[in-house]
């Protein structure tokens, strides 16, 4: 029999694996590209609108849904970063904070218009659904599946980014576009595909945190404000900050409400803004 | 525009005299903010909140359009100088203007305790601190309800006439004159502040923040005294809120509305003292209007507003403008 403060870790942990999800590629768009972008859980709600309209309309099995998740909300970044954000890489954080931000609210307003503002009903398999009974705790079987997809795509993203052609272009584009261009390396195309890349995890994000969190128009606003604190306090670029950051993150997040309510929503701010003052980059970043 | 050039043609004593000099569209912008009083009416409430945010704009382009300070919780200060102006009505006396020193003396000691953590940090790390401190005190508010009255807004706040003799009417002509007031008051010391050395010093540190110290001017200790002063101004907006509406909303806090004014100031020009001012008055009139049409889809409007300015008008409507003006006087 183990005590509930390993129940407590468990969903903390699941959580924590939820805000990575959606996090983890703004960490690599805002990381590694230095791009501060506020749409990015505008992406994440394409992929989760994209989820539950081919579960509601077409009757698709939840995990079909996926792919198509993450390619609508990557083919959606594409354009964007076509036709907007490549003017802005070398603009000024704020200027990319205003046009980005101008995107969310377009984003939830278009959201609004089409879906309407209800939450949206979701239908997962039956053999997702329940739980399982470990030591005497009840474990939710779509918790341990957040947990190993969390895993599975954070070995995934650091093999390509750190042990691949692609990744090395991606890391000498950013360091130096003259010479990665001197280099023959397509910087522009590299840019674009990394960006979709970002915003596709994004749109993966979104589809699975529906079962939890559920969906409405403000999910571009409410997760935003999380999947900043993540990125912020795991450290610029780094897939192994936020993989830390978000666990603890939703460790302290869950801990709070259980052992201490009266300080609700406090705890994470205040982790934030701790570790912060204590580690402006981060806890794993380089630079601030 | 007259490009002024300090090296070759005057003294830095001339230069700075020619900064502060009146020039005659001020004048006329502010005989103009006296129309509402016979033009419109039946707009006076709005007026007196465009006066209201105009001046926490002003606020928020003291850090931000000078110091380069970009802050996403600055309704920190408008809030607490909110609530603290409310509560002091409510439980102390209603005059006034000490409601208001109340409100610029609390909103000014948070400021300057806070100005030790911000003036530490930069990018990205100093909009996330300033937002999780926004949170926080939105939090605060939000739990302390038995002095705020938590998410039902903090009632019961009534208000002495302005010099014990201009009550606040149901029209809104003392609040929009009482706001008005202030807020030319608070605008003619800002306009002084940014037209002396330290407004000068605080563009040097927005163009460059290392460079500064080694020309002598310690751009920390410069960050905290700005820093200090935008709290007292927003504070005094926020207080004058609170008792020309005589209640306070949890949503004084809120992250919207530090999102809302950071807007305004870009779309009318940050750097540029009238930014705030032209952003706040376009912003809320549009907003009275489309919301008028569809109240639900406003923001849509907002985001395309904000697109636009990004992409077309880097520096604000003041910006466009004074670009046009320059391009018509050359032809």
């Amino acid at each position: 029999m183990l005590p509930p403060v390993f129940g407590v870790l468990f969903d903390g942990i699941a959580y924590g694996m939820l805000l990575f999800l959606l996090s983890v590629g703004m960490s690599v768009t805002l990381g590694l590209m230095n791009f501060v972008n506020l749409a990015h859980c505008a992406f994440g709600m394409i992929g989760a609108y994209v989820a539950v309209m081919l579960m509601k309309d077409f009757n698709w099995n939840f995990f079909a849904t996926l792919p198509f998740a993450f390619l609508s909300a990557a083919l959606v970044s594409v354009v964007v970063e076509r036709t907007l954000y490549r003017k802005l890489y070398r603009a000024t954080d704020l200027d990319q904070v205003l046009l980005t931000i101008g995107l969310a609210f377009i984003s939830v307003a278009a959201a609004a218009w089409f879906f309407g503002t209800t939450q949206q009903p979701v239908a997962m398999p039956s053999y997702m659904r329940g739980s399982i009974n470990f030591l005497g705790l009840n474990i939710g079987i779509y918790r341990m599946f957040l947990v190993a997809v969390g895993i599975v795509v954070t070995i995934l993203l650091v093999m390509t980014l750190e042990h691949t052609r692609f990744g090395a272009q991606v890391r000498a584009a950013v360091d130096n576009q003259r010479m990665a261009r001197g280099l023959g390396i397509d910087v522009d195309r590299t840019f674009a595909v990394t960006f979709a890349l970002g915003s596709g995890l994004a749109g993966l994000g979104g589809a699975l945190a529906i079962e939890i969190v559920g969906l409405d128009p403000h999910f571009a606003f409410i997760y935003l404000v999380y999947v900043l604190i993540v990125v912020s306090v795991g450290g610029l670029g780094s897939i192994a900050g936020s993989f830390a950051a978000a666990c603890l993150i939703g460790i302290s997040d869950i801990a709070g409400k259980y052992y201490v309510p009266e300080l609700g929503g406090f705890l994470i701010y205040l982790v934030m803004v701790a570790v912060l003052m204590w580690k402006p980059a981060g806890l794993f970043g380089k630079r601030s | 525009m007259t490009v002024l050039d300090p090296a070759h043609t005057m003294t830095p004593q001339t230069y700075m005299q020619q900064l502060s000099r009146w020039r005659a569209l001020e004048i006329a912008f502010w005989l103009a903010t006296l129309l509402p009083f016979w033009l419109f009416p039946t707009y006076l409430s709005l007026a007196s909140q465009i006066a209201i945010t105009a001046l926490f704009a002003l606020s928020l382009d003291l850090i931000l359009g000078y110091a380069g300070i970009v802050s996403l919780g600055h309704a920190a200060f408008f809030g607490l100088g909110a609530y603290s102006a409310g509560i002091f009505t409510k439980f102390v006396w209603g005059e006034p203007f000490s409601g208001l020193l109340v409100a610029a003396l609390v909103a000014g000691v948070v400021g300057y305790a806070s100005s030790f953590i911000i003036s530490r940090f930069r990018h990205l790390t100093l909009i996330m601190i300033t937002l999780g401190l926004g949170l926080l005190l939105h939090e605060a508010a939000n739990s302390a309800s038995w002095l705020t009255g938590g998410s039902d807004g903090l009632q019961g706040v009534s208000i002495q006439p302005v010099f014990g003799v201009f009550k606040f009417d149901l029209y809104g002509y003392t609040a929009y004159g009482y706001a008005l007031g202030i807020l030319f008051l608070c605008f003619l010391f800002t306009r002084h502040l940014i037209n002396s050395p330290f407004g000068l010093a605080l563009r040097g540190i927005r163009e460059n923040f290392t460079r500064m110290p080694a020309i002598g001017a310690d751009s920390r200790a410069h960050i905290r005294k700005v820093y200090t002063i935008s709290a007292i101004i927003a504070g005094i907006a926020g207080g004058i809120l609170a008792q020309t509406t005589e209640t306070v909303a949890l949503e004084v806090l809120s992250f919207e509305r530090s999102a809302d004014v950071l807007v305004m100031l870009v779309l009318g020009g940050a750097g540029r003292l009238y930014g705030g001012l032209i952003g706040a008055a376009v912003f809320l009139i549009a907003r009275d209007q489309f919301s008028g049409i569809n109240p639900q889809y406003w923001y849509f409007w907002i985001g395309v507003l904000l697109v636009v300015v990004v992409m077309l008008l880097p520096n604000g409507i003041l910006g466009g403008l004074s670009k046009l003006t320059a391009r018509w006087r050359r032809t």
